[in-house]
């Protein structure tokens, strides 16, 4: 039985219902486009067949042999079969700073500073990370 | 419900796959799609000369894939581990994939596995927001630096590094002891500060617990370590996330695995975004495996109630012990 003790924060109900909805919808959206994917309705910027050519190659390799994109530039090619299942993916991995904005005007309401001004500088951290401003020098 | 669509899923998956490649095996021609995308006409023409030939057909190592991580994910909760701790040795020892695939890979299925534990442990107040958030800003931020330094390495140091993890993670298993409620004589003064503390019901004891914990600064700086080594080697951190924060931080122990599991789903999305954004993410590895773990995860719970856990653990860390040995020896070129 939960008593009013035990019972989880507001933000932290917050944050569950969130993250909930959006793993099922990027769950789903990422099955969805892997069967589109290999089910070739759609065509694939490396084709399927070749893909085990390629797949044991660094990535750095990888992305110049195939001019494979980097950073964002998967976006402009979600016509493409394999690079429509990055939608998928963007949205999984998303999913936490999303769930941080939502948390944050209740920590703000709350005038519970310290963890806002955490929640903010986290929600900085994972979208640097996600611009794709960060390079990777090869070796 | 859930896992009888997950079930048609696979099923469909599989079908789809062997529909697919038997197609492809029926088409002897030499690849020549009709629809190509720009790798063709920029690229894999010029260098397919250059490309070792595979006699095997795609679709193999796809649903290999899924039968593999499919039985890592009743082992990854049998043994009490996380999916990616298993996925990323046994995968990068004896998958044909780069390692940086691996990793990305990796990181992706622990996140996934993560982000589906995550409501339930958060709404049950097992996973505590209060003692995660703190944690995460500093596991996440380094997270990021390690998987730069880990894509910035070559494949033979990252083999030997992750062999060595491994056969570390293989000693704090075998030796860890874990305590349910840890005792914290008094709250260090960064936790109170922050207000790091909570009460949940205890239902084996049928009483509600109260709990603080200690030594605050110290398990924070040991989470810049934990989150470079889960960015470098793609590794869902929960074998070292428990320790520091029921061992050293005196959490209890089921509130502990829990904020550790909801802990990974802010680590590795950091990590994860730099994989993708480098393209290190292959969704024809990533969909088949995180589908698998996720499925065996499912069977798994079934059978734990059945099962003899200090059995299955001793099998995890044996089987843990030959991907660790793997890893190092592929690393240093002895066993390629």
């Amino acid at each position: 039985m939960t008593s009013e003790k035990t019972k989880a924060s507001e933000e932290q109900m917050a944050y569950a219902k969130v993250l909930n909805f959006g793993m099922w919808l990027g769950l789903a959206v990422l099955v969805l486009t892997f069967f589109v994917y290999i089910s070739g309705v759609l065509p694939s910027y490396v084709p399927i067949d070749d893909l085990p050519k390629y797949w044991s190659m660094r990535v750095h390799d990888y992305n110049d042999k195939l001019h494979a994109p980097t950073g964002w530039g998967w976006a402009s090619l979600v016509g493409k079969g394999d690079y429509l299942n990055f939608v998928g993916i963007a949205m999984l991995s998303g999913l936490t700073i999303l769930c941080y904005l939502v948390i944050l005007p209740i920590l703000i309401r709350k005038k519970d500073t310290a963890y806002a001004v955490i929640a903010v500088m986290e929600v900085l951290v994972l979208s640097l990370a996600a611009s794709g401003l960060l390079k990777v020098g090869g070796h | 419900m859930t896992q009888r669509f997950a079930f048609l899923f696979i099923m469909a998956i599989a079908i789809a796959g062997l529909m697919t490649g038997g197609v492809a095996i029926a088409s002897s021609a030499p690849a020549a799609p009709a629809v190509q995308g720009h790798a063709d006409m920029h690229a894999v023409a010029p260098v397919a000369p250059e490309a070792p030939k595979s006699t095997t057909p795609w679709w193999v190592w796809p649903l290999s894939l899924f039968v593999v991580t499919f039985i890592l994910g009743i082992l990854a909760v049998l043994g009490g581990v996380g999916g990616g701790v298993l996925f990323v040795p046994i995968v990068g020892g004896f998958f044909p994939f780069h390692i940086d695939f691996v990793r990305g890979a990796g990181l992706l299925v622990a996140l996934a596995g993560a982000l589906a534990a995550g409501p339930g442990l958060l709404k049950r107040n097992l996973a505590s927001l209060r003692l995660a958030i703190p944690v995460a800003l500093i596991a996440s931020s380094a997270a990021i630096g390690g998987a730069m330094i880990g894509l910035a390495l070559s494949a033979n140091v990252i083999n030997t590094l992750l062999g060595a993890t491994i056969l570390f993670i293989v000693v704090i298993m075998a030796t860890a002891k874990k305590s349910d409620f840890p005792v914290v004589p008094k709250p260090d003064a960064l936790s109170q500060s922050l207000g790091i503390m909570g009460i949940y019901r205890e239902e084996s004891l049928g009483k509600d617990v109260e709990w603080n914990v200690h030594k605050t600064p110290m398990g924070l700086a040991l989470f810049v370590v934990i989150g470079i080594m889960a960015g470098m080697f793609g590794l869902g951190a929960g074998w070292a996330n428990v320790p520091v924060l029921n061992l050293l931080m005196g959490a209890p122990l089921k509130i502990s695995v829990a904020t550790s599991k909801f802990l990974l789903s802010i680590t590795d999305t950091s990590a994860a975004w730099v994989y993708l954004n480098q393209g290190a993410v292959l969704p024809m590895i990533v969909v088949p495996s995180l589908v698998g773990i996720m499925l065996g995860s499912i069977i798994g719970v079934k059978i734990l109630a059945k099962s003899k856990p200090k059995a299955i653990k001793w099998m995890v860390i044996g089987l843990l012990l030959f991907a660790g040995l793997r890893s190092l020896l592929k690393g240093l070129e002895i066993w390629k």
